[in-house]
């Protein structure tokens, strides 16, 4: 009678490890003992589990109650153990039965009057539930619709403590959850026919789309920078159900669920401040570590606008995500590492007043201060983005014109044609993107046409290009070769790729 | 006497017959000392002796009577225990520390709820 074992799930990051919840009754002044490694917010438990059982007319036990989390090594932080605490509570008084508490799981914190709040990383943690070979799981029922995203294992959604001891007790299901109305769609409310003119720009959005590439865009105020970057998504291919999954995952464990659909396969987009700090960039926190705006990009696009406005460090912080395509933080509750395979879009005023575009045209900055202001783009943080494009003011008549650009739709079935045709030639490789192609592999089999070649060894020869820029000019070859159907890039998709990613003299 | 004590010194009245039902003998009550006060001592018909503290309430409106044992009184009875043991000398012997919660169920009947061994 006296203990009870029930099931939850402590999330690391977006592991989850399954926790028994171990709640045992014995003689002894009345008192609540809670063992294994609780933060603050899971230590006031006891109070919130003691209300809740009282007020859903329940009996507290006035004896010793122990309270053991196990593995308990394991350091535990948030509210979701209040129901399985509940629940194990009263299944060690014999008021429940005990086959429904060692074969299933529970997440959930508890108000005082005994409803289920909502948690978050409910989605991660059912995931982590199926894979310990959890059979069913009862969690808030706000967080049913995000939970039941998981095939394979028995999702229940309650409201309050009640309704899971009418389960457990009498079989009594809980009531069913309506859907909520939702306010998001699948598509992209964005077209890229609202932007006017800016051929190059277009092109060199949709050469990014088709091979991943990393992307600047440089240009005076208000010449559209942003309006595009806002619009890769719509252009990019529709996320498969397993990245949709991992990505609801992802914004469910930052508690950022309301501001994007359940799997929805729209590449995310992420466009942090440029005040922003790198905690929030790459993730952080002392207690919870969060993912940052690197790994709510996953599989989308990182946009930061006025790059050079950003703190350094902040800028520089990216170099790791874009090197590996995960981030790890470390704090002292341990290391934890999140996806973060994004495609970066910068953009950046050309000087500090905006106007410089390599003629004077009213630019007032002096070269100095030009010079300083890109500057602030690391080197090293440069040299990773594959294309980089100057942003011209449209022409008055391309302002003036009705006609409406290409549509988001035309360029992007363009976009999931290239992609295909890319996936084909990679099928034996470990890669899947142009811009993922390994050093080695670009000078071996994925070379390009003999023409090409040469236009590139010229310019390295003469020292107008790096050894990793001419990497990079291949990628993109690649990336253009496949958007106009070539096999091997030729020398015009090799001279097009060098110019989309040199061709920003003024860089320096 | 005000009311409290006396339903204190009830409480422990019947307390005390309780544990000579179950053949005890008692051997001390309200032994105070500064620093505390022991409400009940008895020894069992093993040779076991018995530090009760008993909690007395007439209602349960204020929480479990034993609740009102904090971790700080439960020391305190630790200590006064070894005192009297010293007092008394009665060292070598084997003793416990034991709570009694008594509820006071409409006025006239008394309500045990007895703990051995609670530290």
């Amino acid at each position: 009678m006296a203990l009870a074992i029930t099931n939850c799930v402590a999330l690391t990051g977006l592991a989850g490890n399954l926790i028994q919840v171990e709640v045992d009754i014995s003689e002894g002044l009345p008192g609540f003992t809670l063992l294994g490694l609780p933060d603050a917010a899971l230590s006031e438990s006891r109070e919130r589990v003691r209300a809740a059982v009282i007020n859903s007319g329940e009996i507290w036990p006035n004896r010793k109650i122990t309270v053991s989390l196990s593995p308990a090594w394991l350091p535990k932080s948030g509210s979701g153990f209040d129901l399985p605490i509940a629940i194990a509570l009263l299944g060690a008084q014999g008021l429940l039965p005990s086959e429904s508490l060692e074969s299933w799981a529970y997440l959930g914190e508890l108000s005082l009057e005994g409803n289920v709040r909502e948690l978050r990383g409910v989605l991660p943690a059912v995931l982590a539930a199926k894979k310990f070979g959890v059979t069913r799981i009862l969690v808030p029922a706000k967080n049913y619709f995000e939970a039941n995203c998981v095939t394979g294992i028995e999702v229940i959604g309650v409201n309050d403590l009640r309704e899971v001891i009418n389960l457990l007790r009498h079989g009594v299901a809980p009531p069913e959850i309506l859907a909520p109305h939702s306010n998001f769609n699948s598509e992209s409310s964005l077209d890229l026919q609202d932007v006017a003119g800016q051929l190059l720009p277009r092109r060199a959005l949709e050469i990014s789309a088709i091979g991943g590439h990393h992307l600047l865009f440089i240009g005076p105020p208000g010449t559209g920078k942003t309006m595009l970057a806002e619009r890769i998504p719509s252009i990019l291919p529709q996320l498969t159900p397993e990245s949709a999954l991992e990505v609801t995952a992802i914004h469910s464990v930052a508690g950022n669920l309301n501001n994007r659909s359940l799997l929805s396969n729209l590449p995310p987009f992420v466009s942090p401040h440029h005040t922003t700090t790198s905690a929030a960039m790459v993730g952080g926190g002392s207690h919870i570590i969060k993912p940052g705006a690197t790994s709510l990009a996953h599989h989308g696009i990182l946009f930061i606008d006025e790059a050079p406005e950003c703190a350094r460090g902040v800028l520089d912080s990216l170099r790791q995500p874009l090197e590996s395509g995960s981030v790890t933080i470390s704090r002292s509750i341990g290391s934890i590492t999140y996806p973060a395979r994004f495609m970066l879009v910068l953009a950046a005023n050309p000087c500090p007043c905006g106007k410089y575009s390599g003629k004077s045209r009213g630019c007032s900055c002096s070269q100095l201060s030009i010079r300083r202001y890109l500057q602030k783009l690391s080197g090293p943080l440069l040299d990773r983005i594959d294309i980089r494009v100057y942003v011209e003011p449209p022409s008055r008549v391309e302002m003036a014109s009705e006609e409406l650009g290409e549509s988001s739709q035309d360029v992007r079935k363009r976009v999931e044609i290239a992609r295909s045709i890319a996936l084909e030639r990679f099928a034996k490789s470990s890669w899947q993107l142009n811009s993922q192609i390994p050093p080695e592999a670009l000078r071996k089999q994925f070379r390009a046409a003999k023409a090409g070649m040469n236009l590139l060894n010229i310019e390295l020869e003469k020292e107008r290009i790096s050894a990793r820029g001419f990497h990079k000019v291949l990628r993109v070859a690649w990336s253009i070769a496949d958007s106009a159907g070539h096999v091997v890039p030729d020398e015009s998709d090799v001279a097009e790729a060098y110019g989309l990613r040199e061709g920003l003299e003024f860089l320096g | 006497m005000g009311s409290k004590q006396k339903l204190g010194a009830r409480g422990e009245e019947v307390v005390a017959r309780y544990l000579v039902e179950r053949k005890y003998e008692i051997l001390d009550r309200n032994w105070r000392i500064k620093g505390g006060e022991l409400d009940l001592v008895a020894i069992s018909e093993f040779g076991v002796i018995a530090f009760a503290e008993v909690k007395t309430r007439s209602s349960l409106t204020y929480g479990h009577p034993l609740e009102a044992i904090t971790r700080d009184k439960a020391y305190r009875l630790q200590r006064l225990a070894l005192a009297w043991l010293a007092v008394h000398h009665k060292w070598g012997f084997e003793y416990r520390i034991d709570c009694a919660a008594v509820i006071v169920k409409d006025g006239i009947k008394f309500e045990i709820d007895y703990r051995a061994a609670v530290l």
